[in-house]
């Protein structure tokens, strides 16, 4: 293979991919890409999950090594041997995964300069003064703002937003060539996510190239040069602006009918409360909450990081119980002191964070779905597998899980198979209320839609389904009535076209 | 047919690793290593020394190693919940001198020591939840408090000494009781043949196995142990189940403790130690029987076993007692290695 000293236009391009590919066990996942990114250029690469993304993604940071094919860095073909040499070539990558870039347990300064001190081959002796002032110039560099007071600080006190401008902020001070964002946004509020616009908007001037990986078109729309669309690890679109939507999903979900769900048709209040919540307090010191769930609809909750939707959907849970307020749950008093009070009464959830709070790592989809029944398993305490398995292939079928079999375990499937399976646990007794928060993060389209489906389904079957969203555009979807939370209080409480896109929008951001 | 069938493609993980005879060969290492290597040493004992393949010495290596595998299957609960059981040792130290004390100082028949004995046992299960679920304390902090805590108190309840029949108590007066028969027959009686603490070993090693692998409750521990928050959120009562795993432990190593107090046939107050070492070793070897990697019944069974042969089969060899640690914490060592480095390796 001879090395391409330029492009065709005459500008080298930061990173060139020349037929990459990829095959795990005789099964191809890459397919001959060839993709040049130019510096200084937003690429927004867009793809359902397993289509090949995030093996891209790792052959460009150094962890697969075995692929087929050619990258070039500035012209110059490249071994990308190790996550270090890739690092050394100059491509960063911040994973959507925030908590494995930082280190708990060492200051916010001593994080910010923890590549250089992992590497530093100089004085081995650490001074706080000097790793301060090394951290200071670092953030300087990203215009954050930080005193030294809150670089002192250890990094667990920082919030999640936070946490990823350090990363990222660790990222570019070694001047990548490189940047490749995955899913960057799916942890932040709208106005975080402004912030890291802002940051992209710089990068770009600064000449670093960015592979920007997310699932929100939104955000590609207002930020990428370019849009690129893998399908099947095949490259299948390749659009410069302005962008054709239509012909980008199509080319991602090679599905020609209209790709957005038509919005749910109840236009006012209807079924019985099933819910009734009254001088619930989400908050120290806030107003308290009064609100009504009815039966056979979808509610849906707005609100940014910290409007109180995860302290509701807890509460409601019993995973932390309301401290004021009373609940009424179908005309009985319902004060759920523990998950297990919660369960028997029919309210079910579906966390915000599946990894750390739903999934049993390294068990199957059928056991990791017969988790919270055992008991229906079970004679005597004895379990019963053959019934197990059913279920659990019966949810694989109701749900459309991508999976080899009901046997396999949940780490084989992708983000957006592992939360239909979390779903579908809640499904084998048909739950009274079922509360999803955040439902949608790190989840492709397609399965987006299908658990929106199985949703408006089980509302339709008489459930109250209470879905908590940061993004506004994913609870329309699939809302009846749309409720805007800020600051644990009630804002906006609207049915059909009262709950229309811009006045929920404006709602927000009056609210801040 | 629908959109996501059509989309995707299986990704990384879901794909078998390649079946590249290198891997293969690699894979069964991991799984049947143990059991070969269990096996092979079976053989070249039974093979080289002609002692050895006498069913008398075969039982009596079970006889050997049931108190170490008893008290290793309540480190295999508490290991599956994600903690560590460290009194066990101290526990069963603790069921021997309940023991002497009650059928030698009180006077009493055996029934009566082995229920004064599982009670002790559970109590210090308890005592032991009571640190872990309660106090929040770490596992292996806790039960190590607990260990030195039951030491201690056990030296107290005898003033330091061991408690033999007919020994002078501080009073003055002779001690009125002795070890009955019917207790000494747990490790000296047979049923068919085979040692009563064999059959002992054997019933709760099924009994275990059934209750970890077969129970929705064992199930219930394997998820803690796996995901505690993702439990809790499951309607799992996590403290209630953790609490189980100790109390078990307890009352496990308390059996431990009766088959060692009638193996002794007195009170020795320093008995129990030298078992908590390899009870936790049993439990740990077993983790990587099978290449499961994870905490499991037969796998501390097998693990006590394949400790009993090497220790028999090198006595019987004229390796001096003194060896053992070495030999013993050598397997162990081994089995870490199988458990952790090679099947990290294969899943990474």
């Amino acid at each position: 293979m001879s090395p391409t000293e330029s492009g065709p236009s005459g500008t080298v391009p930061a990173v060139g991919l020349t037929d990459v590919s990829m095959a795990f066990g005789g099964k191809t996942v890459l397919a001959s890409v060839t993709l040049d990114i130019a510096p200084g250029s937003v690429v927004a690469l867009l793809g359902a999950n397993g289509a090949g993304k995030s093996t891209l993604i790792k052959i460009l940071s150094g962890v697969h090594t075995d692929h087929g094919g050619e990258v070039r860095v500035d012209g110059r073909p490249v071994a990308l041997a190790s996550p270090l040499a890739a690092r050394q070539l100059g491509i960063q990558t911040v994973h959507q995964r925030i908590g494995e870039g930082i280190v708990p347990g060492l200051t916010v300064a001593e994080n910010l300069v923890f590549e250089e001190l992992a590497q530093k081959r100089g004085n081995p002796f650490l001074s706080g003064r000097t790793t301060l002032a090394r951290a200071r110039e670092i953030q300087a560099g990203l215009g954050l703002d930080w005193s030294d007071q809150v670089l002192k600080q250890d990094v667990g006190e920082l919030g999640i937003s936070d946490r990823q401008l350090l990363i990222l902020a660790r990222a570019l001070a070694t001047r990548p060539r490189l940047l490749i964002l995955d899913e960057p946004t799916s942890a932040l509020s709208a106005a975080e996510a402004q912030r890291l616009f802002a940051l992209v908007e710089r990068m770009r001037e600064d000449g670093i190239a960015v592979l920007y990986v997310s699932h929100r078109l939104g955000e590609i729309d207002a930020l990428a040069d370019r849009l690129v669309v893998l399908r099947d690890g095949l490259l299948t679109e390749d659009q410069a602006r302005p962008f054709d939507w239509d012909a980008a999903l199509r080319a991602m979900l090679a599905q020609s009918q209209e790709v957005t769900t038509a919005r749910p048709v109840r236009e006012g209040a209807e079924g019985e409360v099933a819910l009734s919540l009254r001088g619930v307090r989400l908050f120290e010191g806030r107003a308290p909450l009064d609100l009504d769930l009815r039966a056979g609809e979808v509610t849906g909750v707005v609100g940014l990081l910290g409007a109180g939707k995860t302290e509701l959907a807890r509460g409601l849970f019993g995973a932390e119980p309301f401290a004021t307020g009373a609940v009424e749950l179908d005309g009985t008093a319902y004060a759920p002191r523990r998950p297990s009070d919660a369960i028997r009464a029919g309210v079910h959830l579906v966390p915000e964070d599946r990894h750390a709070d739903a999934l049993v790592p390294g068990w199957s989809v059928a056991r990791n779905i017969s988790l919270p029944f055992l008991k229906s398993f079970s004679r005597a305490g004895l379990m019963n597998r053959p019934k197990e398995d059913a279920l659990g292939r019966e949810t694989i079928e109701a749900l459309g899980v991508v999976t080899r079999d009901e046997h396999s375990t949940v780490e084989e499937l992708s983000g957006g198979n592992q939360q239909k399976v979390v779903v579908g646990r809640w499904l084998a007794h048909t739950p009274r209320v079922l509360i999803l928060d955040e439902p949608f993060r790190g989840v492709d389209i397609g399965a987006r839609r299908d658990i929106g489906r199985r949703a408006r389904a089980l509302a339709a079957e008489g459930a109250a389904v209470l879905v908590l969203s940061a993004d506004v555009d994913e609870v329309l979807e699939v809302a009846d009535r749309v409720v805007v939370l800020a600051a644990g209080e009630v804002h906006l409480d609207a049915y059909g076209e009262d709950a229309e896109r811009d006045r929920v929008i404006q709602t927000i951001s009056a609210s801040v | 047919m629908t959109t996501t069938q059509s989309t995707e493609v299986p990704t990384k993980a879901a794909i078998r690793p390649a079946t590249s005879t290198a891997v293969r060969v690699q894979n069964a290492v991991i799984k049947y290593g143990f059991i070969f290597v269990t096996v092979a040493l079976f053989l070249y004992f039974a093979l080289s020394e002609g002692s050895f393949r006498e069913s008398a010495t075969l039982l009596d290596t079970l006889r050997y190693v049931s108190v170490a595998a008893i008290l290793g299957l309540g480190v295999t609960l508490t290991m599956a919940v994600g903690g560590m059981d460290m009194s066990v040792g101290a526990v069963a130290g603790l069921g021997v001198s309940v023991a002497a004390q009650t059928m030698v100082v009180f006077n009493q028949v055996g029934t009566v020591a082995i229920l004064a004995v599982l009670v002790a046992g559970a109590l210090a299960g308890l005592l032991n939840a009571l640190l872990i679920v309660v106090l929040k304390i770490p596992d292996m902090l806790a039960t190590l408090g607990t260990m030195f805590v039951i030491q201690g108190s056990k030296l107290i309840l005898v003033d330091g000494q061991s408690i033999t029949p007919g020994m002078t108590m501080s009073d003055g007066s002779t001690a009125p009781g002795r070890f009955t028969d019917g207790f000494l027959k747990i490790d000296r009686g047979t049923v068919l043949g085979i040692p009563i603490s064999v059959l002992i070993f054997g019933g709760l090693t099924i009994a275990a196995w059934v209750f970890l692998a077969r129970t929705r409750w064992g199930r219930v521990l394997y998820a803690i142990g796996a995901n505690p928050e993702a439990s809790r959120l499951a309607g799992i009562r996590v403290g209630a189940h953790r609490a189980l795993a100790y109390v078990i432990s307890g009352v496990l190593a308390s059996v431990g403790g009766l088959i060692l107090a009638s193996r002794i046939g007195q009170g020795d107050v320093s008995a129990g130690t030298s078992q908590l070492l390899e009870a936790v070793a049993v439990a740990l070897v077993g983790t990587s029987v099978l290449g499961r990697g994870r905490p499991n019944v037969w796998g501390t069974a097998l693990g006590a076993v394949l400790i009993g042969i090497i220790t028999t089969g090198l006595t019987i060899k004229g390796l001096p007692y003194y060896t053992q640690d070495v030999v013993e914490g050598a397997v162990l060592i081994l089995a870490l290695v199988f458990s952790f480095t090679l099947s990290k390796r294969r899943t990474a």
